[in-house]
């Protein structure tokens, strides 16, 4: 063992000891929480199948076991339509950014309670701030990449064809950033829900799958009954999943909604209502450790 | 250094959960550069108190100062003069040592080099591996390291050693007495009273919740319970022992009475038996005098270090 460098602090008074930085030194750390959890992220193998990989699976395993019954949304007469790869791949978009969010954010929280990393991040100067930013953004980074990912599996290994106008992409581009961050933040809110860290998946699985279910990641919304349809747009997903709807699917498939339409404005004012509850919910819940548990 | 207002201060400090007293009423210095070893047996209060004195719970009742703040209202600026070391840890550990400690580097305002804190912990060859590929004892170690990365001035350290062996004990000892020599000022709870002993400038000893006795380390317990035993067997093989100050005097006293006594042991307790004469003495209810009237008891699991053979 060598020595451990002289201590300059040594004990004396505050006075003179380097600042933390104040707003700058909290951005910045948040910066580096952010490659810090991306790291993480990555090198989990649990996230990296059950919430990156995830939406890979599935669209495989419709485009294998549906593609042969046809296109969906054909004529009589066997024009039109579009390959079931086609119509899920908006689906499994949605799909991973909850997976991100809500379901990768709420274990690993609940999982970082649980092991004493929270607790030990809360004896040291780090701001809640860039703990949050580090979250954020690993979740932006991570679904971004998949998104990526997704997108261009869908083009160039099910020959799926993307939209080609810039305000189709501009409309992805705020669905995707406002279906993230709305994401992030329930999940953060989410992660108090379960009492261990053990618990975390049991609680927070079935949560995500009944509204991926209801919302029309898995099944045809058009198909789902009426009151079905109506509860699952109490929740965001089933307007992630419209907005990415409008964004890949021919104009023609907005007949199928609800309302006949893609409703992009009802898309925006129910994410951006869910983002405020979850970032109330999720500064009211949020703790370093459970004080006196 | 000398004069300057204790760097921890606790009056009367009391935590209650629903109906349980966890702490009735303590009360204790730490003074700069000072290490104080905070003793007790399992359940007695001990990281309570120290997880006040951390920021992490809060108190019923009572005044607490730590590094000239109320660690309930400090903030960010206090903590980055603190050093936690937690009693437990169960991450799952997905990033190297050397990623993990210039990650905590990174959220300290002056903090050690990164390189050096990893040679000092012993950790130099396991600086690229994974933590939740590290042994138990090795991961302690990070532990340790991320408590001094950030160069504090007061240092808590919750049963550092657990999970050592007997060589990094050894390698942890020097290196707390390196951060003592930097002036650090260090409140270590262990269960290893010759850890307290070899590290420790002065201690408390908590029972029940409350502080039963509190002084150096030489001094802790009462000048009754370190006079020295002379033990042996009788003519009869009947277990004979004596307290005294003067265990030649006894034992030259023994030989011109019958020669060479069988058994012959002079003991001189060590904290361990001075504590545990504390803890016993108070479960007993305060009716003996603390430890030092049954011998068997008191001395009964005392390690061999504490003995001195006497050549006759």
């Amino acid at each position: 063992m060598s020595a451990v460098g002289t201590n300059t602090a040594n004990g004396a008074p505050a006075a003179g000891a380097p600042s933390l930085g104040g707003l700058g030194g909290i951005l910045r750390l948040g910066a580096s929480r952010v490659l810090y959890e991306t790291r993480v992220y990555f090198r989990t193998p649990d996230t990296v199948f059950f919430t990156f990989l995830f939406p890979f699976v599935m669209l495989g395993i419709f485009t294998a076991a549906f593609g042969a019954a046809g296109n969906i949304g054909e004529n009589a007469d066997g024009t039109g339509g579009i390959s079931v790869g086609a119509y899920y791949l908006p689906a499994m978009l949605a799909a991973g950014i909850l997976l991100s969010g809500v379901q990768n954010l709420a274990i690993d929280i609940a999982g970082e309670k649980g092991d004493g990393t929270l607790k030990r991040l809360g004896g040291t100067p780090l701001s809640p701030l860039s703990y949050f930013m580090g979250k954020l953004g690993g979740v932006l980074v991570t679904a971004l990449i998949q998104a990526a990912l997704l997108i261009l599996v869908a083009r160039f290994l099910l020959g799926i064809d993307l939209p080609t106008e810039a305000g189709r992409w501009f409309t992805f581009a705020w669905v995707f950033l406002l279906g993230v961050i709305t994401c992030a933040f329930l999940g953060i809110a989410l992660s108090a829900l379960p009492r261990s860290g053990k618990s975390a998946a049991a609680v927070v699985i079935p949560i995500v799958l009944i509204l991926q279910f209801i919302s029309g990641v898995y099944l045809q919304f058009y198909v789902l009954p009426e009151w079905m349809q109506n509860l699952a747009g109490v929740f965001p997903l089933k307007w992630v999943a419209q907005g990415m709807r409008g964004v890949f699917l021919p104009e023609g498939f907005a007949s199928l909604e609800q309302t006949g339409e893609w409703d992009f404005p009802m898309v925006a004012l129910n994410l951006a209502v869910w983002l405020v509850i979850g970032l109330v919910l999720s500064r009211v819940t949020f703790r370093w450790i459970r004080k006196d548990a | 250094m000398e004069t300057s207002s204790p760097v921890v201060r606790v009056r009367d400090l009391h935590k209650s959960y629903g109906g349980l007293e966890a702490l009735r009423g303590i009360s204790f210095d730490i003074r700069a550069g000072e290490t104080f070893a905070l003793l007790g047996p399992n359940g007695a209060g001990k990281s309570t108190a120290i997880e006040i004195l951390e920021g992490y719970r809060d108190r019923t009742s009572g005044d607490v100062s730590v590094l000239g703040a109320d660690p309930q209202r400090a903030g960010r600026a206090w903590k980055a003069r603190l050093g936690i070391v937690l009693q437990s840890t169960g991450e799952s550990g997905n990033v190297t040592v050397a990623e993990q400690l210039s990650h905590f580097a990174g959220l300290y305002p002056n903090p050690r080099r990164v390189s050096e804190v990893i040679d000092a912990v012993g950790l130099a060859s396991k600086a690229k591996t994974r933590i939740s590929k590290l042994s138990g004892g090795q991961r302690r170690r990070v532990d340790v390291a991320l408590g001094i990365i950030g160069r504090p001035e007061l240092l808590f350290l919750d049963e550092p050693t657990t999970g050592f062996d007997p060589e990094a004990r050894h390698q942890f000892w020097d290196l707390v007495r390196r951060l003592k020599a930097e002036g650090t000022t260090i409140l270590l709870t262990t269960h290893y009273l010759d850890e307290a002993a070899q590290l420790g400038d002065r201690a408390g000893v908590i029972n029940d919740g409350r502080l039963i006795d509190i002084g150096t380390i030489d001094e802790i317990g009462g000048s009754q319970a370190r006079v020295p035993l002379v033990r042996w067997r009788d003519a009869d093989g009947a277990p004979r022992e004596v307290r005294t100050q003067e265990p030649g005097r006894v034992v030259a006293g023994l030989i011109a009475a019958g020669g060479e006594p069988a058994g012959l042991e002079v003991i001189r307790p060590s904290l361990e038996d001075v504590y545990l004469g504390l803890v016993r003495g108070e479960r007993r209810g305060h009716n003996n005098e603390t430890g030092a009237d049954n011998g068997d008891e008191t001395t009964g699991t005392a390690g061999g270090d504490s003995e001195e053979e006497v050549l006759a």
